[in-house]
């Protein structure tokens, strides 16, 4: 049988590579300094669907939400093989935690309709929470496995999968409808294929800066881009209260930049003294010994 | 019922509390002390009588316990509902989870069905006040849950509130906060509860569980010798092993130490990895990125040893040693021996 696949990506900032250049003076982060990336481990989910499709047969559906350039995650997701893709994006979502961030995804996924399967990474490395998944998943009434890190088997009702736990890891059997979220180790994704990449290079989201003309992008024309599907708030039928900063229960009361501090420091002299005094003062205070 | 108290959602792993909900436990006690509220746990399983006692003497007033054989292992479903009918009968204004694979699974679930916040790995909770200002009024809130957590890959400290939903929710990674000392005398209440799980939650059945041994234990660790990339080598690893054996302690790292393949990433401390506070920890050739930092910081005593006499690690050790490894630490071994005799 064939599968109905809806995958969860996100554009978020490389924050595992952060520079100088990217504090600012008073140590606050300047996003736009940041390069953004595809979230990795979203990569892994979405490789996880693609070696389902490869095996039995899917249709995958990739869907994030995230202002107009977050089209660029959609884009390669076209490139590695899914099937279609949705942005979701209004001004109304914005500054959405993940309570706001999962009432939205929700929405757009029981508008897409039918699946079987929702994959998405364990966390994405900007906020690292790893709730999203679960949040979505609750939402819309389904169970979940989180930390799947192999998928053993799949039915057509059933999914067997390994997920990571605290002390090794334990196998799960569950019914579909199910929310899978993938980790790292799961798998090593595929490059891009070149045929797709040529096919939809040139897709866009209308609401992204773009030079072609209206007449164009509505006319038959086959060479003509690959239009990404985008929905508002209102395509998903949303409460503007549930949306973005007012859906939002937490809020941040402040950032800090992170000081380092320590009570006493004094420097060792590289030196056999010098080492000697260390381990004394070690002993006597108990810490060693 | 407004029960308004400060709760901590306790895990069993393996038939044993974990650690963490003991450790949530002495902070929950601590807030709900400031609150001047009880301090309860949340127990959920097939025996959960079995650990009455050792909730109670670490420091809980009042336990609410649910007994279902659906409740034997973790499974999102029943597990989800449980949780959500205690808490929205008894109305806690405050409930702590464990940043653990379950509790991560578990709490973002409870926060979506209840509608309300939840921080994820708050590295410390205190109590305070909130003023918000909206269309030029200010609206002020007391005592509430301030979860602070680093932000942005580590790189950032924010505070966060969920000003006006309740219960105020959080998760802490194991290790963070330390555990309590025990109180024998402590006791308290148990209140039963009637778990309700209908036959369209059991969805997930667990069909093994492997244990697998991790090499190195850090988080009961005292002393704890860590290398960083500046080590340079996995045979140069083997010098910090030696000074961990000496000194009766055990070997962490960097994760770029891992990511180097000088050692396997059960020994990897910091933000992503394990956070530990033992009495002693020695930093070598680890030059201090933030991600390290936030998982090591707490330690007693800090010393660093480091070639790079401007590296990062400096600015929080307690003893600052430039020099070489390779001689630093086998004299620091040979001092050790010495001066123990």
């Amino acid at each position: 049988m064939s599968y109905k696949i809806i995958v969860l990506v996100k554009q978020v900032p490389d924050t595992k590579n952060i520079t100088v250049d990217a504090m600012k003076p008073d140590g606050t982060v300047n996003r736009s300094a940041l390069p953004t990336i595809f979230n990795p481990e979203d990569l892994n989910a979405l490789e996880e669907a693609l070696k389902i499709k490869d095996k039995y047969g899917a249709k995958i559906t990739a869907l994030t939400m995230g202002p107009p350039n977050a089209s660029e995650v959609l884009r390669k997701s076209l490139f590695y093989g899914v099937d279609d893709v949705i942005l979701l994006s209004d001004r109304k979502f914005a500054a959405a935690d993940t309570l706001a961030t999962s009432y939205a995804l929700s929405l757009a996924i029981k508008k897409i309709g039918e699946f079987d399967l929702i994959i998405g990474g364990t966390q994405a490395i900007d906020g690292d929470t790893a709730q999203v998944g679960p949040q979505t998943a609750e939402k819309l009434h389904i169970n979940q496995i989180t930390f799947v890190d192999k998928i053993q088997k799949l039915s057509d009702r059933e999914i067997v999968a390994n997920r990571t736990t605290d002390y090794g890891y334990e196998t799960v059997k569950a019914k579909l409808p199910i929310l899978l979220t993938i980790t790292a180790e799961a798998n090593t994704p595929r490059p891009f294929s070149v045929k797709k990449t040529l096919t939809y290079k040139n897709a866009i989201s209308l609401i992204e800066k773009h030079d072609y003309d209206e007449e164009y992008l509505q006319s038959n024309n086959p060479n003509k881009p690959f239009i990404i599907t985008t929905w508002n708030h209102e395509d998903i039928g949303a409460e503007i209260e549930q949306c973005g900063l007012n859906g939002s229960p937490t809020q941040v009361k402040q950032i800090e930049n992170i000081v380092l501090e320590v009570g006493e420091s004094k420097e060792i002299d590289n030196s056999e003294d010098g080492f000697k005094l260390l381990i004394s003062e070690l002993f006597s205070e108990h810490i060693i010994g | 019922m407004n029960s308004n108290e400060v709760w901590t959602y306790i895990e069993i792993q393996n038939g044993k509390i974990a650690d963490v909900s003991l450790e949530l436990l002495g902070k929950a006690q601590d807030l709900a002390k400031k609150l001047s509220v009880k301090c309860g746990a949340i127990l959920l399983g097939t025996n959960p009588q079995n650990h009455y006692k050792n909730i109670f003497e670490h420091g809980a007033d009042i336990i609410y316990s649910a007994e279902h054989f659906a409740l034997e292992n973790y499974t999102s479903l029943p597990f989800t509902k449980v949780v959500c009918d205690i808490i929205e009968e008894y109305q806690p204004q405050i409930v702590l989870y464990g940043a653990t694979v379950n509790g991560r699974d578990l709490a973002p679930r409870i926060a979506s069905k209840l509608k309300v916040g939840l921080t994820a790995d708050c590295t410390e909770l205190q109590i305070g006040d909130y003023e918000k200002k909206k269309k030029g009024e200010v609206k002020k809130y007391e005592n509430i849950l301030y979860q602070i957590r680093p932000a942005f890959g580590g790189n950032i400290i924010a505070t966060i509130v969920s000003p006006n939903h309740r219960p105020q929710m959080a998760t802490v990674r194991p290790g963070v906060m330390k555990i309590n000392k025990t109180d024998k005398t402590n006791s308290g209440k148990v209140v039963n509860i009637q778990a309700n799980i209908s036959e369209e939650l059991i969805l997930s059945e667990i069909i093994k569980t492997i244990q697998i041994e991790k090499s190195v234990n850090l988080n009961s660790a005292s002393i704890i010798v860590a290398g960083g990339v500046g080590v340079g080598s996995k045979d140069n690893f083997e010098k910090l092993h030696e000074l961990a054996k000496t000194l009766g302690g055990v070997v962490g790292a960097s994760r770029a130490a891992v990511d180097a393949g000088y050692i396997n990433s059960d020994h990897q401390i910091g933000q992503t990895g394990i956070t530990v506070q033992p009495k002693l920890y020695i930093a070598v050739g680890i030059s201090g990125q933030i991600q390290h930092i936030a998982g090591m910081s707490n330690s007693n005593r800090i010393i660093a040893i480091n070639t790079d006499k401007d590296a990062p690690i400096f600015q929080i050790a307690n003893y600052r040693i430039v020099g070489d490894l390779n001689k630093v630490v086998p004299q620091l071994i040979e001092t050790f021996k010495k001066l123990k005799k």
